[in-house]
């Protein structure tokens, strides 16, 4: 098929970028405008003002005339149209073009900034500058964009990767975005943890905050006190653990039993994810706590002192693995549906028992799920800060030491910079166990054959137990959020237990006036934000998850590995660092963010992208490969078959990484903390500003309608995506005898 | 050529004119108080003036990190409202910028010495007692007489029932490790520490947790301010507020303005406003039982009375300064966190 193409002279991918390019130097304003889109810079002085107009025109008055040589990577391209991809000069052209075009927009965006030169070598050898320039707008971002896919062209004519261009555009866009929205950030924080107090750069400093007592002691070992990164450990190891079990069992439940109610057990499991942080904790106290209804119930029967059990470990273990047994959930119902029951019933034939067939088929084709599930819990654990602020008594943690490093009465960004290179090693160290145990076998279960077989049930021996462990927790979990409703329609939870709708009428009233709807309810305004910012975050978040994890699993690259460790970054870094960090990066050109509804966006998107990515690998390890190769033998080309094949086989993991991204913009907090402005208030942070107020009510009014509205969205997603139709007989009699 | 360069550029300049008068005057607004006080400052400073207010509520700390991160490029203007370190912290790194109001000689004295003490980077709007706070409930059940003074937390029959916050993670806790230095002196604020440490059943890591944990009886007595506690018992939780007797330390609520600010005139107008005394009795509005900085406006009943409070002549400038705050902490640290429960 690739002939075909290269015989061709003209190239609707690279026309369209060179207008592309065209079109964000000349045409669109070349730093940011606010509020963009009413677009009253149309007819505010639009294209001359200096604050809107477009490069070209910028130059054409003699301003930013550093703007200038960009032009020469606009125009170079314009010599390779009509030439054959297969001439050299073609792809030298476009490689050239590419480079200088990007390499001298990066370069002037950091040496230029708002207040002149930011260098001081650049002041003294070229003098004073005399002018400045601001964040970059649409223009320079589409401008940027021309480039890169220009240069990811060209290295394509070369022949690299089979001179796929859908491919390497696709891992030229990740690589970038990463750069720029993770590494580039996190660098700018971690450097911190070298600056010493006069502002130079030492290692000592590095060294004595790492090496303190305080992180690595074993005091628990002879009955004092762990060092906090033993804590933490120990803690994410056991969540990690638990809720891998947990979600197993309820993905075996759902798949492969008799069992009756699995969609309000589904329901049920879903809850926890949805839920905003704080809500859990508070109920957990509500039940166990000193005062709590369970713990005087037992003191007052048993005659026993109600202790305070519940703050430390076992309160945020309880917490978290309530939290987190849904995500785990989430990954191992695509893997355990996506079992070939062919393997299953072939080793029926063998004569295995049912019991023999789990564990020596089953269980082994399920280790990419189940390593994922482990993964995703030990990092969410690590980097979980809400749970053990309301539990954790006195059981420190990374996270909220991260924390408190920088915004308590210590303004330590240093030690912040160290816990969380702390906390980063144990991920990282984590994700390579995980590597290192999934090995290099073929977990492929899914492939072009026809494979009509029909799940087995779990052998008896394992569905009572299973079936046990999964009723108890589904029990607890309904008491905990039936606790949590209570919450919302009592007047004061816990001492005045009048019940009374008033926290929602505070929250969410409104008024039919002339003209429309009056919002008049406090927390309309987040609400709203909330709703959109989550809305756009999901989507983008599913497609470079998805793509991602595409260009993991399917191609292979040099540097893949650095790639795949890029892209999990984000997520194992706490999101208060990562809050604290996109401040410091993109409050100053060239990437100017900070007070925008963009940079939440921006930091929904690459924090919860892993998730897409991971859920992505375990559903696309278990493709046959030979499913793309078959379509690409029948001509089609990486693209189409990554859009016809592999994506429609994906839809579970596309429905995991739409819903987890859509609900955990609407449930994060420690990153946004420090990124809501007054315009881009999100509801978390107006929760906690209740909570921290005494207003329980209101804080938990708010998070159960959040929760309804969760509820709802995934409802209709689940909807809109649809199943993966994996041709398998229905019937499931067969099996039951 | 030049002159229609020069001509698009005269109307260039006359749209850019027309437009900047036509746009509203703006305003900035961090605020470190409670949500609703916050709330209300905002829309009644909007009120006031018709300037424009952006306000966004977060807590001292994460402010300070903010105004902090955002040096090289402010984005806010004024700062108003959390415990004074913060500011007092932000005026020594040079974020915050000086500025004397003509408000001034309305002012309390502690008020204008707090500004005084920061080269007139910063001003106190508000202050507050350092004390104690206990559930009512939980003292009775375990039989426990009521302390009155801050000798009584150490006594035995108090241990695993006294909450503080951590002083390296809190500004209150802070203050209660400064207060005890500057009541017994340091050899013996430490020793009163240590004493305490094996009364307390949790370092919290927040200053007004361990009295919301008393509130909802998960804790029996909690070291705040005096009107964190008092803000627990008018909500209806059964908490009562204890001065302590041997005298106590307190706070200034402080604000500043953003060295830099991009909307300098309206943040000094802001600045100025807030320490009137029509602004300052918004608070009685909003439950907030501080003292007002400005000597004509009105405290809440409910607040706790000031002038039968032995207050301790409280050092900002010494135990507000990074060199003295990181030593004592570090003194906690090694001495008193340490040690067995």
């Amino acid at each position: 098929m690739r002939p075909l193409v290269s015989e061709r002279t003209a190239h609707p991918v690279l026309i369209f970028w060179i207008i592309a390019g065209w079109v964000g130097f000349f045409l669109l304003p070349w730093y940011g405008v606010e509020d963009f889109f009413t677009f009253e810079w149309l007819i505010d002085g639009y294209p001359f003002d200096t604050d809107y107009a477009p490069a070209a025109f910028l130059i054409g008055q003699g301003e930013k005339l550093w703007l200038a040589p960009a032009l020469l990577g606009l125009l170079l391209p314009l010599l390779a149209l009509g030439r054959r991809r297969t001439e050299p000069l073609y792809a030298k052209l476009l490689i050239l073009s590419g480079t200088v075009g990007f390499g001298w927009m990066i370069l002037q965006g950091f040496t230029i900034g708002i207040r002149g030169w930011n260098f001081d070598w650049a002041r003294a050898m070229f003098g004073d500058l005399g002018d400045r320039q601001f964040g970059m707008g649409y223009g320079a971002l589409i401008c940027a964009s021309a480039f890169l896919f220009l240069l990811t062209q060209g290295i394509a004519a070369r022949g690299a990767i089979n001179g796929d261009v859908f491919v390497l555009s696709a891992i030229g866009g990740v690589i970038v975005i990463v750069t720029a929205f993770v590494f580039f950030p996190i660098a700018k924080m971690l450097t911190a943890a070298f600056i010493t107090e006069d502002g130079g750069y030492s290692a000592g400093v590095f060294a004595s905050k790492f090496f303190d007592d305080r992180l690595w002691g074993l005091g628990c070992l002879s009955g004092g006190r762990c060092g906090v990164a033993w804590n933490s450990l120990f803690l994410a190891v056991l969540v990690g653990l638990i809720t891998t079990v947990l979600g197993l069992i309820f993905a075996l439940v759902v798949t492969r039993s008799g069992f009756r109610f699995k969609k309000g057990l589904r329901a049920l499991t879903v809850l926890p994810i949805i839920t905003p942080p704080f809500v859990i904790g508070l109920a957990l106290i509500l039940l166990f706590g000193l005062s709590g209804s369970v713990t005087v119930f037992f003191a007052d029967v048993f005659g026993v002192q109600p202790t305070r059990w519940l703050y430390g470990l076992p309160g945020i273990l309880i917490a978290q693995t309530l939290a987190f047994t849904p995500i785990a959930f989430l990954v191992l119902i695509g893997v355990v549906e996506g079992v070939s029951p062919s393997m299953e019933e072939a080793a029926q034939t063998l004569r295995a028992s049912k019991w023999q067939v789990f564990k020596t088929v089953s269980l082994p084709l399920m280790r990419p799920g189940l390593a994922n599930a482990f993964l995703l819990g030990f990092i969410e654990s690590m980097a979980d800060f809400g749970n053990p602020l309301v539990l954790g008594g006195n059981y420190d943690v990374l996270s909220t030491e991260i924390f408190f490093a920088i915004v308590g009465a210590q303004y330590d960004q240093g030690k912040a910079a160290v816990l969380a290179m702390v906390l980063l090693f144990f991920t990282l160290g984590a994700f390579y166990a995980q590597r290192f145990w999934l090995g290099k076998k073929s977990y492929t279960t899914v492939s072009g054959k026809g494979d009509s077989g029909v799940h087995p049930h779990m052998p008896r021996a394992l569905s009572l137990p299973v079936l046990a462990i999964a009723m108890i927790w589904a029990g607890f979990t309904a008491v905990v959020y039936a606790m949590i409703f209570y919450g919302s329609v009592v007047e004061l939870w816990g001492v005045n237990n009048n019940l009374t709708f008033k926290h929602y009428v505070t929250a969410f009233s409104f008024r039919l006036e002339e003209g429309g709807i009056r919002w008049s309810g406090a927390a309309w305004d987040s609400f709203w934000t909330t709703l959109k910012i989550a809305a756009i975050a999901a989507p983008l978040t599913a497609i470079v998850g998805l793509i991602t994890a595409y260009l993991l699993t399917r191609q292979s690259f040099a540097g893949k590995n650095a790639f795949e460790f890029g892209t999990m970054l984000s997520f194992a870094i706490p999101g208060t660092v990562i809050g604290v960090s996109y401040i410091l990066a993109f409050n100053v050109p060239p990437i100017e963010i900070t007070g925008t509804g963009i940079i939440l966006v921006v930091s929904f998107i690459f924090r919860n992208m892993p998730v897409g990515v991971r859920a992505g690998i375990a559903s696309m390890s278990q493709l046959d490969k030979s499913l793309d190769e078959s379509s690409l033998t029948l001509g089609a080309n990486s693209w189409q078959t990554f859009r016809r094949i592999i994506l429609p086989l994906l839809r579970p993991a596309i429905l995991a990484a739409l819903v987890y991204s859509f609900v955990r913009a609407m449930t994060a907090i420690s990153a946004v903390i420090f990124l809501v402005s007054a315009e881009y208030d999100m509801a978390t942070s107006y929760i906690i500003g209740r909570v921290e107020n005494n207003d329980y009510g209101l804080a938990i009014a708010y998070s159960t309608t959040l929760i309804f509205v969760m509820l709802t969205v995934v409802a209709v997603m689940q909807l809109i995506v649809g199943r993966t139709e994996i041709g398998r007989r229905m019937t499931q009699s067969r099996t039951n005898v | 050529m030049t002159s229609l360069k020069k001509m698009i550029g005269a109307s260039t300049f006359a749209v850019m004119a027309a437009t900047g008068a036509a746009q509203a005057d703006k305003l900035t607004f961090y605020c470190s108080a409670q949500e609703d006080w916050c709330q209300l400052m905002a829309n009644s400073f909007q009120d006031a003036t018709g300037i424009d207010v952006a306000m966004t509520r977060k807590s001292s700390g994460e402010t300070f990190a903010q105004i902090k991160a955002e040096s090289a490029n402010p984005k806010g203007d004024v700062w108003w409202g959390g415990t004074g370190d913060p500011h007092l912290q932000a005026a020594e790194e040079g974020l915050t910028a000086e500025y004397i109001s003509p408000m001034r000689d309305q002012l309390h004295p502690w008020a204008i010495s707090q500004a005084e003490s920061a080269g007139n980077k910063t001003i106190g709007i508000y202050s507050g007692a350092l004390g104690y706070g206990f559930n009512t409930d939980l003292l009775a059940a375990n039989g426990l007489p009521e302390p009155t003074s801050w000798a009584d937390l150490t006594k035995p029959e108090y241990k695993g029932h006294v909450q503080m916050a951590n002083p390296n993670s809190s500004g209150t806790a802070y203050t209660t490790l400064a207060t005890m230095m500057q009541l017994f002196g340091e050899d013996e604020g430490f020793k009163f520490m240590k004493k305490l440490h094996s009364n307390v059943n949790q370092y919290t890591k927040s200053g007004s947790a361990p009295i919301k944990a008393a509130g909802r009886g998960e804790n029996t007595i909690g070291i705040v301010f005096m009107h964190d506690a008092v803000k627990q018992a008018v909500s209806g939780f059964p908490v009562k507020v204890v001065a302590p007797a041997e005298g106590t330390g307190y706070e200034i609520g402080s604000m500043s303005i953003i060295d830099g600010a991009r909307n300098m005139e309206e943040a000094k107008k802001f600045y100025d406003w807030a320490l009137s005394a029509e602004a300052q009795n918004l608070a009685l509005e909003v439950n907030a039982f501080q003292v007002p900085s400005n000597k004509g406006a009105k405290t809440s009943q409910s607040a706790p009375d000031m002038s039968s409070i032995k207050l301790i002549d409280y050092d900002f400038k010494t135990y507000g300064s990074s060199d003295t705050r990181k030593r004592l902490l570090k003194k906690w640290d090694d001495e008193v966190s340490v040690l067995p429960q």
